[in-house]
């Protein structure tokens, strides 16, 4: 036997990684590689560089009015995914009570249900209800879509804590709402926040179910981006996804001081 | 946790939960019912849907070979792509659990990340990538590996890569999270008793990371099975998947009931293998879990 330690990784597993991280990251550094050549296709290798294809951006309203879109549905979306997540999961996590566990399948159902059968449904009930179109109708479906990652993450807090605290402001007089707002929602807000963010990227970010939905009207970022690629091969596809990858980029900065983006991402406390 | 958990006021959890719940029975439930009651309606090329029901559109899924040779190719992609993440993603995540503190959270990033950028925006750095001029076929042909530009964009070999690029974390997530249940000393001992690094691996570190390895490929399965901005982009119109079937059926043939039928499928299968596979995982894999 050599005495080689069996707890570190051997050449083989580190040439490995290494070829596994090279495939993980090509396509998102291919990407903003391509954002900068000044040619009318898509092709790597370049020879010009050039911010060309940012400046084009400026000249494709769209993809501009399609971003706003992106972002007011996101914000809207996640703020209400979080509203009702919040009291949902302070009841999953305090209470026994008869249907708990159903409750839980039901709230966390829209990641079992695929995104594609989410998108006929709204668009048949859409439809019925005349509502296509509809920015509100919009956020509301998106709503229920993200509701889950809200959920999960808010779980995560209140099953994590202590309720010494909480005991003791009820002990000495503070009223349920009191102790709520004072003790317990203070103590769980970085869960709440850090799941509020993860439902707006993951609204933000959302294709499938959109294209289903969307109108002229109500396309979001995504969308268009889809359809941009989906028909002709347009550089300014590029730039935007650069600016995509940097502004994820910047929310995994802000997630991993939050709450730590392991735990994000892994869902473990 | 069942200590701490209120017996008083019956009532509290459900007013608690109301708001989810009434969001979700009005705007979940009841869109999915209205589908599947669709799914039975009669469709007329010319006079569109009619108000008799039966299960035609069923019929004609399962009889009709071109629907199932869809289905079926659809199952066979996303198959491929689990297996493919599998034989990546496991020994990946025991590399990980292997490096120092430092490095596992920079490479957790790097490779967990990607799960938060837009699948749109990947799929477009794939398909940079995969074309016949594109930077893989470079590479291929500079190293003498190939002669021609092989075609990896509209086919179904560059859908299967670019979605196991996609669903790869899934599998890691649950590996790792297996894996946090292991006691580490396990494999010391199983070397120092004298086992080479493979009967370790097999005998040893498998059989304990198997719940993880088949929960991570239930859930890159059942992704891959629905996935459709990948397929759509990278497949295009020759590689057909249930995913964009669906979107023809309402976009282009606007045959809503057979869509709709389409997609009832589609989620009962989905259904299924999730519960299936959850049922089985739990069933053998008890003693591992207790």
């Amino acid at each position: 036997m050599s005495g080689r330690d069996i707890s570190r990784n051997g050449p083989l597993a580190l040439i490995f990684h290494a070829l596994l991280t090279v495939f993980i990251l090509a396509p998102l550094v291919v990407v903003m590689l391509v954002s900068l050549s000044d040619k009318e296709y898509l092709s790597m290798p370049f020879d010009g560089m050039s911010l060309r294809w940012y400046r084009e951006i400026l000249a494709a309203p769209e993809l501009i009015s399609a971003f706003w879109l992106s972002i007011w549905l996101g914000l809207a979306s996640a703020t209400l995914a979080t509203i009702v997540a919040v009291p949902a999961a302070l009841a999953i996590a305090r209470h026994r009570f008869f249907g708990r566990d159903g409750l839980m399948a039901f709230l966390m159902s829209p990641l079992m249900i695929p995104h594609v059968v989410l998108g006929v449904a709204f668009l048949r009930f859409f439809s019925i209800m005349e509502w296509t179109g509809s920015f509100v109708a919009l956020v509301l479906v998106h709503a229920i879509t993200v509701v889950p990652y809200s959920l999960r993450l808010t779980l995560a807090a209140v099953i994590g804590l202590e309720r010494d605290a909480e005991t003791a402001a009820r002990s000495l007089g503070a009223s349920r709402a009191v102790a709520f707002r004072r003790i317990l929602l203070p103590l769980i807000l970085p869960g709440v926040a850090a799941g509020w963010v993860l439902a707006f990227i993951q609204s933000f970010d959302e294709v499938t179910m959109t294209i289903f939905v969307a109108t002229p009207g109500t396309t979001t970022l995504p969308v268009a981006l889809y359809n941009r690629i989906s028909q002709l091969t347009d550089p300014v596809t590029t730039s935007v996804s650069t600016i995509l990858i940097l502004g994820t980029m910047a929310f995994m900065f802000i997630l991993d001081r939050m709450v730590g983006l392991d735990r994000v991402l892994i869902g473990k406390k | 946790m069942a200590s701490s958990t209120h017996q008083t006021s019956r009532g509290l959890p459900w007013l608690l939960s109301l708001p989810a719940l009434a969001l979700f029975l009005a705007l979940l439930a009841i869109p999915l019912v209205l589908t599947a009651i669709l799914s039975f309606n009669a469709f007329d090329g010319m006079r569109g849907i009619q108000q008799s029901y039966g299960f035609g559109n069923y019929l004609e899924i399962l009889l009709d070979g071109y629907y199932r040779e869809i289905f079926l190719r659809t199952g066979g992609m996303a198959l491929a792509v689990t297996l493919i993440c599998i034989v990546l993603g496991v020994p990946e995540t025991l590399i990980l659990a292997k490096m120092k503190p430092v490095w596992r959270g920079t490479f957790f990033v790097v490779i967990l990340g990607p799960l938060l950028i837009s699948v749109v925006v990947r799929t477009l750095g794939w398909s940079v990538l995969l074309g016949s001029q594109g930077v893989v076929n470079t590479v291929l042909r500079g190293l003498g590996l190939v002669d021609e530009p092989i075609r990896l964009l509209f086919s179904m070999t560059g859908v299967i890569i670019v979605l196991t690029h996609v669903f790869l974390p899934f599998m890691v997530i649950a590996v790792w999270s297996a894996m946090q249940r292991l006691d580490g000393q396990i494999e010391h001992a199983a070397r120092s008793l004298g086992a080479g690094p493979f009967t370790t691996f097999r005998r040893i570190m498998l059989p304990q990371l198997m719940p993880g390895i088949l929960s991570g490929a239930i859930i890159v399965f059942a992704l891959a099975a629905s996935a459709y901005a990948t397929p759509a982009i990278i497949g295009g119109r020759r590689v057909k998947v249930v995913a964009t079937t669906l979107y023809d059926e309402f976009f282009n043939s606007l045959n809503w009931p057979l869509g709709a039928a389409i997609a009832v499928l589609l989620l009962l299968a989905n259904i299924l293998i999730i519960v299936g596979c959850n049922r089985l995982v739990e069933r053998r894999f008890k003693q591992v879990f207790a």
